[in-house]
């Protein structure tokens, strides 16, 4: 065995680097030391950043192949990455609360390990690494989401999380007996040639699509994430919906276009109905939420159905329309959470929708930058939103599923409405006692400037596109 | 040498037994059981397939082994979840779980 090829995983080993100085920073610091916690914690974060994208361009292949990067799972990888730097700026304000300041280690190794069972997950090429990775993702963000451990909420949440986490990963791990059963290899490379669509393995297929449509929170395996979203601290919750999502979703086109490529007939009609479920059935009850994060649940599922009109195609456009789509998503959606944060530190319960009236008055560059996050989620053309929808859309219809993106359509339509309902809340609805003007901490301001760049430049920035474009694969 | 059918059989019978068990259940350490099933089928379906059908590699029985440590993980992470839900409540009946709700 060969350990040198350890030090090929460089993006994993500099993450596994930080956990530590982390981890060995939250044992020995005491006093003013535990106040620049979070501004080193943010600085080491940003350098991994760095290394990420610096080490993207590769193309290493080890462990005789159960460990896969190239150029697009490097950047990726960067992405998630990014997109935790941001969420964990915006954490600022709740981590300092009374409750949860001398945990604040315990946040960062916990979250940092998901994101390491992330790097893992998207990068494996063998069923045992894939799981490993799969379970060191949900694990832990499962003790994130029953974070709060004096609030009733959050512990029902935790409970509601890690049952159905652990029953649909033992349901796809049912399904991945079998095609072992029928292949013989748990390689992905070496089991296409053993995939022949025979009853067994559409079984198998079908128990695979539970446990991941699980971690995507498509409709029919959706049931927690309304329930998850609303207990769950509001910084975890933003981490579910984009960063654990774009992830889950990588992996599964992966799977699907590696080693389910033979049977495609069988896994294009199931994503089918999947997304039109998921698409129709979360608009639909995303209307009458009034509790924001409760809402945001359901306008994740929908989203999570148009990521999977990327991966129904399983061609290169496709590919590079979801980590495109993925990457939009991520600053439209941390905008939102982010803005729910900071209303809800500043009123100290859940925020519904009711809250946000005539919020212009007193709040108005918040306002404004809630209002711009809400149109890119919608897929107003000047924002980036518009042309994630608009790259999906056309890999769908590339693909010949035109009846499923008229469908799409006319759902885009119906989410419209709902969005512009909280849009009229904050412009239009008068009210007597809106909250009253607020300071957010200089940390989430940043955050916000960010995600704001985000949405405005990388529509009109075209070269983005472009060069996830060029490096993107597909079947 | 007994079938490996029967083995398979088994573990079946286990998955569902696990599975009927998690909707059906009322209290939470039952249904924190009830996986613990369909996790034990898993790893007897891939001890046989090994076994029987592959015998010239181990892939099955290190999934097997890996399979049975993060199970392990899995269950510490969930009772530890369940003790903070009972401390809150003061029960774990599943029907006291009604405060986030449509």
């Amino acid at each position: 065995m060969n350990y040198i090829q350890f030090l090929e995983m460089r993006p994993e080993i500099s993450l596994l680097a930080i956990f530590v100085i982390i981890f060995t920073y939250d044992l020995i610091a005491r006093g003013k030391w535990r106040h620049y916690f979070h501004p080193i914690t943010c600085l080491l974060l940003m350098l991994h950043t760095g290394i990420c994208m610096s080490e993207s361009y590769r193309e290493i292949d080890i462990f005789s192949g159960m460990y896969y990067t190239n150029s697009m799972i490097g950047i990726l990888k960067t992405i998630l990455t990014g997109g935790t730097v941001l969420l964990v700026l915006q954490a600022n304000k709740w981590l300092r609360s009374a409750n949860t300041t001398h945990k604040q280690g315990e946040f960062y190794t916990l979250l940092l390990s998901t994101l390491l069972g992330m790097y893992i997950m998207i990068s494996a090429r063998h069923f045992l690494l894939f799981f490993i990775g799969m379970e060191l993702a949900s694990l832990p963000l499962a003790c994130l989401v029953a974070f709060d451990k004096y609030r009733h909420h959050s512990a029902e949440a935790g409970v509601k999380y890690i049952l159905s986490s652990m029953f649909t990963s033992a349901v796809m791990l049912y399904g991945i007996s079998f095609l072992y059963g029928t292949t013989g290899t748990l390689y992905f490379q070496e089991m296409t040639s053993g995939i022949d669509g025979s009853p067994l393995q559409i079984f198998a297929l079908t128990l695979f699509f539970a446990g991941m449509g699980f971690k995507i929170s498509l409709v029919p395996f959706h049931m927690w994430t309304a329930d998850t979203y609303q207990g769950a601290p509001t910084v975890v919750s933003s981490y579910l919906s984009v960063i654990s999502k774009g992830a889950a979703a990588f992996t599964l086109m992966t799977i699907l276009i590696k080693v389910f490529a033979p049977m495609i007939e069988y896994w294009q009609i199931i994503l089918y109905a999947l997304t039109v479920l998921s698409i129709t059935i979360a608009n639909l009850f995303a209307i009458r939420q009034t509790d924001l994060k409760r809402f945001m649940a359901f306008s994740s599922i929908s989203q999570a159905g148009y990521i999977m009109l990327a991966v129904i195609g399983g061609a290169k456009d496709g590919m590079s329309a979801l980590v495109f789509y993925v990457l939009v998503y991520i600053f439209a959606n941390l905008a939102v959470f982010g803005i729910i944060e900071t209303i809800e530190h500043q009123t100290r319960s859940n925020v519904s929708r009711d809250d946000c009236n005539a919020l212009y008055k007193t709040n108005p560059r918040l306002t404004l930058l809630m209002t711009l996050a809400l149109f890119s989620l919608a897929g107003i053309p000047p924002f980036a939103g518009f042309f994630s929808k608009f790259f999906v859309f056309m890999s769908a219809f590339k693909a010949g599923f035109w009846i499923l993106v008229f469908i799409a359509l006319i759902n885009t339509v119906i989410s419209l409405y709902y969005y512009l309902l909280i849009v009229k809340a904050m412009y239009i609805t008068p009210n007597e006692t809106p909250i009253p003007t607020f300071n957010s901490s200089k940390y989430s301001r940043i955050s916000c400037v960010i995600c704001l760049a985000g949405i405005v430049l990388l529509g009109i920035c075209s070269f983005v596109f472009e060069e996830i474009d060029r490096i993107s694969f597909g079947m | 040498m007994i079938p490996a059918e029967y083995y398979l059989v088994l573990a079946a019978l286990m998955f569902f037994i696990g599975v009927f068990g998690f909707f059906t259940r009322r209290n939470l350490l039952a249904v924190l059981i009830s996986t613990e099933l369909i996790l034990n089928a898993i790893d007897i379906n891939f001890a046989v397939f090994n076994a029987y059908y592959y015998p010239e590699h181990l892939e099955g029985f290190f999934f097997t082994m890996f399979a049975i440590g993060i199970a392990a993980a899995e269950t510490a992470v969930a009772i530890a979840i369940i003790l903070n839900v009972y401390r809150n409540m003061g029960t774990i009946r599943l029907k006291n779980l009604k405060k986030l709700k449509f």
